[in-house]
C-alpha cells in the first residue's frame, strides 16, 4: 500500500490507498438438509487521486500490479469530478469494538450444529416446512492511508444466523423467516426460532380483507420492508443537495409524528454496521436524523459534505469497491412504550404487515410505496384472526409517519442495518382480491 | 496480470490427483468502467480490473466450494474444497446428470470490447444525453450510470472438460427526476447490449421523451386501487413473464420440494392455448445469451409453456438429475465469488396475430402501463411496476396517470391474459438477482398483452 502511495504522490497532489480483504465461510441447509460449505477469500485495493484539481479512480484485486493501477487513476481524473474536500490527516479515532477473536474459533462442526438446530426446531413445529438455513463467520481487514498523513486499520468479525422456511398446501404458499448477525459467535438459535415460530402460528388460518382503508400495525420486519428505503433516499446528502429529497429544504421543521425519532449508528459495540472511522477515514458518530419528529440532519461523505458546506457525518460508504458516496451505516429508531399486543387489541378492523414485497420498487423519491402483503395478519376486534392474501397495500411515508398512533416497544435488529420498533399508524390503503 | 489459461492447466492436474466423485473450477479476469452523473456534474468515474476463481467439489453428496482473488495457492484452494465436501457430504443429498466433457473456446468477440474505447468517447455521449435532459422546464436533477465490462472465462472439470469464454456488457440508466412544490416525480429509461457500445448511440428523442414525461407526471392524476382491464407494453409484459412465471420455472425451487413438484407437474395447464413461454439461451447477441452455461453445459432453447400448458424447466446439472429430467444449460453464475445456481436467459413471451389497437379497443376503462421500475416474486406471488401508465377509455388512450405497481398471483393471472400481439420486442435493461446474486444479465420480451381483472395498487 505504501508503495501504491508512494507512486501515486509522484503523479498526483493528492492520494488516498483503500484496501479491503476478507474471509467468509457459509454453512448451508436447504431443504432440510446440509447442502455447501463454502469458504471465500477476497481481496481488492482502490486508489483515489486527485491530479489537476480532478478525482481520478481506479479499484484492482491484483495487489501487485501497482504501476497499471497508478495508470488507471492517472486516465480517468482528465474526466473525474472537481475535488472540494480535503482527506482527514492523523485523526485519533473513537474506541469501537467490532472484533471478537472467538469468531474464528468456532469450529464448522459447530456451525453445522447450529444450522441442524435451526432447522430441526422449525421443522419439529410444523412438520411439512421445508427449510433453507446459513450459519457463516467472517474476519475483514480495513486498512487506509493517504498522502496527508492519514493512517487507518482494524479488523472486523461477522456471525450470522439465518432460517427461512416455505410451506406449500396445493397452489397456497406461505414464507416465513429470521436472521441474526453480531461481531460476537452466535449460538441462541431460539432468539431466530421462536420468531419464525410466531409468524408460524399467527398465519394458520387465512382471513379476508376489505378493499378500504384501514389501520395497520407495522412490525419490525414490516417498517424495514415498506418504509426504511424512501426514508434512506430523502435523508441521502447527495440526494439532498441535488434538490431531490422533499424534505431536504426542512431541516429544524417538524416532519413527522413527534413520536418518532432517528439516528444514524456506527457507534454501537459489536454491531456488524459498526466501525471506527468510514471508508475515508472520517471518524464514526452517532447522527440524529429525526428528532422527535423534526428533520434534525442529513449524511455526508466529504465530498458532498464539501459542496454542501457542512462536515462528513462520517459515512462515506464504498459499493463494491467504487468510489466514496453517503451511505446509511445503522438506522436506528428509537423505541416507544406501546406493547405491541397492545397496539393490536386497539384494532377493530385492521392489518398487520410484517414483510411488504415490492415496496422498494416505486418512486421512492416522492415517498410513495405500493406493495404485496408477503405476510401480514387480519385484525379483528383487537385479536390476530389469520393471515392475509392478494392484498395489496399503498400509501406516501410522509403522509403516513405524520401521523402515528404509538411506537412499540419492540425495537429489535433486522437485518444488521436497521433497529425499529413496531409502528401504528391510523389509516393506510387496502387493496385485496 | 497473471494468465489465466496458463493457471487453468495447472489447476487442471493439481485437480487430477484428487479423490472426490466431481471438482469442477472457474477462473476469470474482468475488467470494467464506469461513469456515473448526479445532476449536471459528473459524479463518479473508474476503471477496475478483477482476476478470481473458485473451486466447487461433490463428495458422497455433498458440496465444498472455494472462492478466492489470490491464484498463487491453488492446491490448498482445491484441498479446502474438498475436505467442505467430504465434511459437508454423506447423506447423498446431491447427484450431477450426466453431460458429455467439452472442450472448446468460444473467444471471437464479435463487436469491439466496449472498455477499450477512449473515455472521452463515451463522455461525449452521455453528457449530450444530460444536455437533452437538461433542457427540459422544471426538471430538478438527472441520474446516468453508465458502465461496461469484458470477462474471459475459463471452465475446467474432472472428467476433462476445458472451455474458455468470453463476453462483454454494456449498460445504461437514465433517469429525469422533476420537481414542483412538494412533489417529486422520475422517469427513467434502461438499456444494455452484449457489448455493442452503438445500441446505447441516438437515443436523443427517447431521452428527451423521458424528460417530458417526468415533468407530465408532476399533474398526473393517481388511480385508486382495484382491480382493472391491464395492458402491458413489450419491456413491462417482459418483466411481468420473468417475475410471474420465469422464476417459478426454475427447477432449483422445485427438485426438493415435492409439494411444488405436485404443483409443477408437466402438463398442467397455466394459461390460455395462445399463450408459450420459451427461455433461449442461444439468440444471437443477446445479454443472456452464451454458447456453454458455469458447468460447462451447452445452452438451449426451452419451452417452458407451450400452448397454454407447462411443458419443461430450466435446469442445473443437479436438478436435473433429481427430477429425472435433461438438463438444460441454464446453471450460471454472477462471476467467480458464487457457485452456479438455476437462471434464466432470455426468456419471453411468443407473438400471436392481435394488433395494439385491437387489443385496447374493446376496453371500456382500462390501464396502459409501460416501461419498468422493477418487479420482484414470491414464486405465487409477484409485484412489478411500471415506469409509465395511461388510462385506457373507451378504446383509446386517455391521459397520463401516476405509475402504478401491479400485483398478481401466478396460477391465477397467467389464465387472465387473454390478448396477444404480434410485436415481440426483446428488452436488453434488465438485471436479474437471486441468492444474493445480482445484477446478472438476462434479456425478457414479449408482444403487447392484455390482463383481465389484475390487481393495481392506488389510492
Amino acid at each position: 500500500m505504501e508503495d501504491i502511495l508512494a507512486r501515486a504522490k509522484r503523479v498526483a497532489e493528492t492520494a488516498e490507498v483503500f484496501m479491503a480483504s476478507s474471509e467468509e465461510t457459509p454453512v448451508q441447509f436447504e431443504a432440510n438438509r446440509l447442502k455447501h460449505i463454502q469458504s471465500k477469500q477476497a481481496s481488492f485495493v482502490a486508489l483515489r487521486i486527485i491530479k489537476g484539481g480532478r478525482v481520478g479512480y481506479a479499484v484492482s484485486t491484483e495487489l501487485n500490479d501497482r504501476q497499471k493501477l497508478v495508470e488507471a487513476a492517472v486516465e480517468t481524473a482528465e474526466f473525474g469530478i472537481r475535488a472540494e474536500f480535503t482527506l482527514p490527516g492523523a485523526t485519533a479515532y473513537p474506541e469501537i469494538k467490532v472484533f471478537d477473536p472467538a469468531v474464528e474459533a468456532v469450529s464448522l462442526e459447530e456451525m453445522v450444529g447450529l444450522g441442524s438446530e435451526l432447522v430441526d426446531t422449525v421443522t419439529k413445529h410444523t412438520p411439512e416446512i421445508l427449510c433453507d438455513a446459513e450459519v457463516a463467520r467472517g474476519t475483514t481487514l480495513i486498512r487506509i492511508v493517504n498522502s496527508r498523513g492519514g493512517e487507518l486499520g482494524y479488523r472486523q468479525t461477522g456471525f450470522s444466523l439465518g432460517v427461512q422456511g416455505q410451506l406449500i398446501r396445493g397452489t397456497d404458499m406461505l414464507f416465513v423467516g429470521e436472521g441474526q448477525s453480531s461481531c460476537h459467535p452466535l449460538s441462541d438459535t431460539r432468539a431466530v426460532t421462536d420468531l419464525v415460530l410466531r409468524q408460524l402460528d399467527l398465519a394458520r388460518e387465512k382471513a379476508p380483507i376489505a378493499t378500504k382503508p384501514l389501520p395497520v400495525v407495522f412490525t419490525p420486519n414490516g417498517v424495514a420492508s415498506a418504509l426504511v428505503s424512501p426514508l434512506m433516499a430523502a435523508l441521502n446528502g447527495k440526494v439532498v443537495l441535488q434538490g431531490a429529497s422533499p424534505i431536504g429544504g426542512k431541516l429544524g421543521e417538524q416532519v413527522f409524528d413527534a413520536k418518532l425519532s432517528l439516528h444514524d449508528d456506527p457507534t454501537i459495540g459489536y454491531r456488524p454496521q459498526s466501525h471506527p472511522a468510514d471508508d475515508e477515514g472520517t471518524p464514526s458518530q452517532r447522527t440524529p436524523l429525526i428528532t422527535r419528529g423534526t428533520v434534525a440532519g442529513f449524511i455526508y461523505d466529504l465530498q458532498t459534505a464539501a459542496l454542501a458546506r457542512k462536515k462528513s457525518t462520517g459515512n462515506g460508504g464504498r459499493h463494491h469497491g467504487g468510489l466514496p458516496s453517503p451511505t446509511p451505516s445503522a438506522f436506528t429508531f428509537t423505541a416507544g412504550d406501546t406493547a405491541f399486543d397492545d397496539m393490536v387489541s386497539d384494532i377493530k378492523e385492521g392489518l398487520v404487515i410484517e414483510q411488504l414485497m415490492g415496496a422498494e420498487q416505486g418512486n421512492i423519491l416522492s415517498g410513495d410505496f405500493s406493495g404485496n402483503v408477503l405476510l401480514g395478519y387480519k385484525v379483528e376486534s383487537g385479536k390476530i384472526v389469520g393471515r392475509v392474501k392478494d392484498t395489496m397495500v399503498s400509501g406516501n411515508i410522509y403522509q403516513l409517519l405524520k401521523d402515528i398512533t404509538a411506537v412499540g416497544s419492540d425495537a429489535r435488529w433486522v437485518d444488521s442495518s436497521v433497529y425499529t420498533p413496531s409502528l401504528y399508524c391510523p389509516r393506510l390503503s387496502v387493496a385485496s382480491k | 496480470m497473471p494468465d489465466i489459461t496458463e493457471s487453468a492447466r495447472r489447476l487442471a492436474e493439481i485437480i487430477a490427483g484428487y479423490q472426490a466423485d466431481y471438482i469442477e473450477a472457474r477462473l476469470e479476469e474482468s475488467q470494467a468502467s464506469h461513469i456515473t452523473y448526479r445532476g449536471r456534474e459528473l459524479e463518479s468515474i473508474g476503471k477496475r480490473r478483477a482476476v478470481g476463481g473458485n473451486v466447487r467439489a461433490l463428495v458422497k453428496g455433498g458440496w465444498g466450494f472455494t472462492s478466492f482473488n489470490d491464484l498463487s495457492e491453488l492446491a490448498s484452494r482445491v484441498e479446502s474444497a474438498v475436505e467442505q465436501a467430504r465434511l459437508a457430504g454423506g447423506n447423498n443429498k446431491s447427484e450431477l446428470a450426466p453431460v458429455a466433457t467439452v472442450v472448446d473456446s468460444v473467444l471471437t468477440m464479435q463487436v469491439k470490447n466496449p472498455v477499450a474505447m477512449p473515455l472521452a468517447e463515451k463522455k461525449r455521449l452521455l453528457d449530450e444525453y444530460n444536455d437533452v435532459i437538461w433542457e427540459t422546464p422544471k426538471i430538478q436533477t438527472s441520474i446516468i450510470a453508465y458502465g461496461d465490462s469484458h470477462k474471459k472465462t475459463v471452465f475446467l472439470s474432472s472428467p476433462g472438460s476445458f472451455i474458455e469464454q468470453e463476453r462483454a456488457d454494456v449498460t445504461l440508466r437514465l433517469a429525469a427526476i422533476a420537481t414542483e412544490d412538494a412533489e417529486v416525480q422520475q422517469s427513467g429509461l434502461s438499456l444494455g447490449s452484449r457489448g455493442d457500445f452503438s445500441t446505447i448511440e441516438n437515443l436523443h428523442q427517447p431521452v428527451a421523451e423521458m424528460a417530458r414525461h417526468a415533468v407530465a407526471l408532476l399533474s398526473a392524476p393517481r388511480v385508486a386501487g382495484g382491480e382493472y382491464t391491464v395492458v402491458l407494453d413489450p419491456v413491462l409484459a417482459g418483466v411481468f413473464t420473468h417475475e410471474a412465471f420465469g422464476h417459478l420455472s426454475e427447477a432449483d425451487f422445485v427438485y426438493e420440494n415435492d409439494r411444488l413438484r405436485e404443483v409443477m407437474v408437466l402438463g398442467r395447464e397455466f394459461g390460455s392455448i395462445d399463450l408459450s413461454i420459451i427461455d433461449d439461451a442461444t439468440m444471437p447477441q443477446m445479454r443472456g445469451s452464451f454458447r456453454y452455461d458455469d458447468e460447462g453445459v451447452p445452452g438451449a432453447k426451452t419451452y417452458l409453456i407451450r400452448e397454454g400448458k407447462l411443458t419443461g424447466r430450466l435446469h442445473s446439472r443437479e436438478t436435473a438429475a433429481k427430477m429425472n429430467e435433461t438438463p438444460t444449460g441454464n446453471a450460471r453464475a454472477l462471476n467467480y465469488r458464487y457457485p452456479p445456481i438455476v437462471r434464466m436467459t432470455n426468456t419471453y413471451i411468443e407473438p400471436r396475430t392481435a394488433s395494439f389497437a385491437g387489443i385496447i379497443g374493446d376496453i371500456k376503462e382500462g390501464i396502459y402501463a409501460k416501461n419498468w421500475y422493477g418487479g420482484t416474486t414470491s414464486m405465487e406471488m409477484f409485484t412489478f411496476s411500471a415506469g409509465e401508465a395511461y388510462m385506457i377509455r373507451n378504446g383509446k388512450l386517455a391521459e397520463a396517470v401516476r405509475p402504478v405497481t401491479l400485483t398478481g398471483n401466478v396460477f391465477q393471472t397467467l389464465k387472465n391474459i387473454d390478448a396477444i400481439a404480434n410485436d415481440l420486442d426483446m428488452n436488453q435493461g434488465g438485471g436479474c438477482g437471486k441468492g444474493g446474486q445480482m445484477p446478472l444479465p438476462v434479456s425478457n420480451g414479449s408482444p403487447h398483452i392484455r390482463i383481465r381483472r389484475c390487481l393495481v395498487g392506488g389510492r
